[in-house]
């Protein structure tokens, strides 16, 4: 069962019970689902922490259950689900699952009994973190950086067993992420069908083909690191703790390094920042394109930056520890990689605003989600150039500057896009668009809501305000200014997170009672809008593999009646835009 | 159906459209095969992790890094002989890829027979390199009292990364003898003679040959400095 034309001649296998079709499915698609539902539940705990947080910053004491403890494990599980258990789950198990083997023309993954193993990993990982909630001395709170020697001393709340949970459920999560990712990454280099070459793969693809790479060199290095915190937790072994007194005791820890798990963290952690975003720049390109009928702009530049930045996103990670101290070469060194990787970026968005100059553009809601997703990246890929300078870096490190960085940047910016993507493609996945109005409604709240919540954030950092403090009164440098925004953003943020259950209404309404949609409701021209069923049957194609002439991006070609022609509209019928590719 | 080249581009620009041609990148190479690849690149970086973090600590630790060569000496009729065990190990390990390079051989030769015995072969050397670590983790463990939190010859660290880098190795190893075992038996029975494919043996294979590599560096970086 080696190449596409045997996977071709060999009769599919089709699941007869509701259990070996929807539960123990090995059908990419039930796959997708299982790993979305299962992301957007754990994004669901981490949206209500957040909303805890904000009520204990911009109201102390209102809520008297958040005491410092509790503060830190919220803050600590907040930060770790939405950065691995949503966006990276979602994105490559949810997106990546869906939409790879049809849009590469494949049957299924090239594994699909591991890649049903890989949403089961994921599942008791979910659980395993989730069950730390309720052990004696609740989830860690160490942040989610995790950094020994506080992560597991005495004094940081959960450790007891939350952070030994917490480094068990990573472990197991890398062991799914790793047997997803090598489906996938298989899938896009040697299942693809007749005439699809790799450029005329969908730019979603290529995100989240190069993220999965990134993937599987980057968390080996969470999972060396998560062993051996565990050891020295477990065993007392020294590998990240240095000889220490702590609440006036000498521990039995001497000789470590606490510095090496900062290097092995973000080795893994700067990847991850580019796993959450090609994904994100990979779906939003296709959203731009297809809702502004027009090709995307420079498309095989658009490959070579994401190649580019997948390169570079591995020799910049020393840029999160400026301020524990390094020889000044390295800052130089590593601001400078971290300055280029603006180049590629950059470029990118000059693409996107490219592809929209003159272009047919509908303000479709998915439409509205990806031109807000080009702001917010590019204001947070503008205070990313402060960040990036270590004379800069060194005052604004710490404060709520750097928090309204990474959350525009690498929180709202891949959000907006996830909702732009649901909106685009639930009526392939259900049949059925999704309510335009609810949908326009939670547009416009969660944009304008969050950049409410964000942009106040940045002249609470200048004012040097601290992040990660669990209470900010009676000190002298906080104006009463400061503490007024905290109060109005928490408000801004109650609401931002209640209106999310507008989407999830919207999702479970139109289900039962959406307009039918049809097979290609946005007259798209890549493969997954050209199945034969929608939703796409198990096997995707019917009969025979499709066949594919162009590229994914010929929209508006003058000449031809309407203004798209799907990839697998030979030569002979329409004429091909762009005959490099 | 192939992306046509551009015809004035330079070999790079070639290279890239012979690799992004149409269904496979690497041609006629197998799913699984392409597979095993890729995760054995993302285990190399486990390894190297593991690696670097164990130089890193060694330089940080503040107390003397204990003499390898003593430590893994054995006496032998009188003889003291620095490394022996090891030595013995590493022979083992390199003949098994000896060994596990015939059976892809002659799996390749349709030889059902042979590259089943070649594989058990190698399995057994497999199993009996861990049955020496067994034997060097008790000794270190019962007779020198070495423990992943101490040791009585110098730095914690030293048995902390001694338990913790050959145990993730001899997982590896006990892995690969299982895996071997399984598909020798399956050669055995003739499974992959009817479908006339025996890309699954090279694949084994390559597993075996990359934890034979990883020992390399570990012995060099670990036992010999």
């Amino acid at each position: 069962m080696a190449y596409a034309e045997d996977a071709e001649r060999e009769t599919l296998h089709h699941p007869k019970s509701f259990w070996t079709k929807y539960v123990w499915s090995q059908d990419h698609k039930v796959i997708a689902i299982q790993y979305s539902l299962t992301a957007i539940f754990a994004g669901l705990v981490a949206l209500v922490l957040s909303a805890l947080m904000r009520m204990q910053i911009g109201f102390p004491g209102a809520l008297e259950f958040i005491d410092q403890n509790a503060y830190y494990q919220f803050m600590t599980m907040h930060g770790m689900i939405m950065v691995i258990y949503l966006l990276t789950a979602l994105f490559l198990g949810g997106f990546g699952n869906y939409l790879i083997p049809l849009m590469c023309g494949a049957r299924d993954m090239v594994f699909p009994f591991l890649n049903m193993l890989s949403y089961w990993f994921y599942l008791l990982s979910v659980i395993i973190l989730m069950s730390s909630f309720f052990v004696p001395g609740g989830p860690t709170g160490a942040g989610w950086t995790l950094y020994p020697p506080q992560s597991i001393s005495a004094g940081t709340p959960g450790t007891e067993w939350g952070i030994v949970l917490m480094m068990i459920s990573l472990a197991v999560f890398i062991v799914a992420a790793t047997m997803g990712g090598l489906n996938y990454v298989t899938t896009v280099l040697q299942a693809r069908t007749h005439g699809m070459s790799l450029f005329r793969l969908p730019l979603t693809v290529w995100g989240i083909f190069i993220a999965t790479v990134l993937a599987l060199l980057a968390f080996p290095a969470l999972f060396v690191s998560a062993i051996m915190l565990l050891f020295d937790k477990l065993l007392g072994t020294s590998f990240f703790m240095p000889a220490m007194v702590s609440m006036g005791q000498t521990l039995d820890y001497n000789g470590g390094s606490p510095i090496l798990f900062q290097h092995l963290f973000w080795f893994f952690g700067h990847p991850e920042v580019y796993i959450v975003a090609l994904p994100a720049f990979g779906l939003v390109s296709d959203l731009i394109s297809t809702h502004a009928r027009k090709p995307i702009f420079g498309y095989k530049m658009m490959v070579w930056a994401i190649v580019a930045i997948g390169v570079l996103s591995f020799v910049v990670w020393a840029h999160h520890m400026y301020v524990s101290g390094m020889n000044p070469y390295f800052g130089f060194f590593f601001a400078t990689t971290t300055l280029v990787i603006a180049v590629p970026t950059a470029l990118k968005v000059y693409n996107w605003v490219l592809t929209l100059f003159r272009g047919d553009i509908h303000l479709t809601v998915p439409m509205l989600f990806a031109l807000a997703f080009i702001l917010t990246f590019l204001n947070g890929g503008l205070t990313g150039l402060f960040l990036g300078n270590v004379a800069v870096d060194l005052p604004l490190s710490d404060t709520y500057f750097v928090v309204a960085h990474f959350h525009m940047v690498m929180g709202v910016a891949p959000i907006l896009v996830v909702f732009g993507s649901i909106y685009h493609w639930y009526p392939k996945i259900t049949g059925r668009m999704l309510n335009d109005t609810i949908g326009r409604l939670h547009f416009w709240i969660t944009f304008i809501g969050t950049y409410t919540i964000y942009f106040p954030m940045h002249y609470l950092g200048f004012l040097g305000m601290p992040r990660r403090y669990y209470a900010y009164e009676d000190y002298d440098f906080i104006p009463q200014s400061a503490h007024d925004l905290n109060s109005f953003i928490t408000v801004v943020a109650l609401i931002v997170g209640v209106s999310q259950l507008l989407f999830l209404f919207n999702l479970f309404y139109s289900y039962f009672k959406g307009k039918p949609a049809g097979g290609n409701p946005w007259k798209a021209t890549s493969l997954e809008w050209l199945t034969p069923q929608t939703p796409p049957a198990h096997g995707n194609w019917g009969e025979k593999l499709p066949v594919v002439h162009r590229w994914a991006y010929d929209y508006s070609v003058p000449g031809v009646a309407e203004d798209y022609v799907p990839q697998t509209v030979p030569e002979s019928e329409a004429p091909i835009h762009d005959k490099g590719i | 159906m192939t992306t046509p080249a551009n015809q004035a581009g330079p070999s790079l620009r070639t290279l890239a459209s012979d690799w992004s041609s149409d269904k496979d990148t690497f041609k006629e190479v197998p799913w699984g095969k392409t597979m095993m690849w890729i995760f054995l690149l993302s285990d190399t970086f486990i390894f190297s992790c593991f690696l670097i973090a164990y130089m890193t600590v060694r330089m940080t630790t503040t107390e003397p890094w204990p003499l390898s060569s003593e430590v893994f000496a054995l006496t032998i009729a009188g003889h003291h002989i620095p490394l022996l065990l090891i030595a013995i190990m590493t022979f083992i390990l390199i003949t098994s890829s000896g060994t596990m390079a015939l059976a892809v051989n002659f799996g390749y030769r349709r030889d059902k027979n042979k590259t089943a015995v070649l594989m058990l072969i190698t399995a057994l050397l497999g199993a009996s390199f861990v049955g020496m670590q067994a034997f060097e983790w008790s000794k270190l463990i019962i007779e020198e009292g070495v423990r992943p939190w101490g040791n009585p010859m110098g730095a914690p660290q030293f048995g902390s990364v001694f338990f913790m880098i050959t145990g993730f190795h001899g997982l590896h190893v006990s892995i690969g003898v299982i895996y071997l075992l399984t598909v020798a038996v399956k050669v055995w029975k003739g499974d992959y003679q009817r479908k006339g494919n025996y890309e699954i043996v090279e694949i084994t294979g390559l597993y075996w040959h990359f934890v034979d590599l990883v020992w390399v560096f570990i012995f060099a970086f670990f036992y010999l400095w």
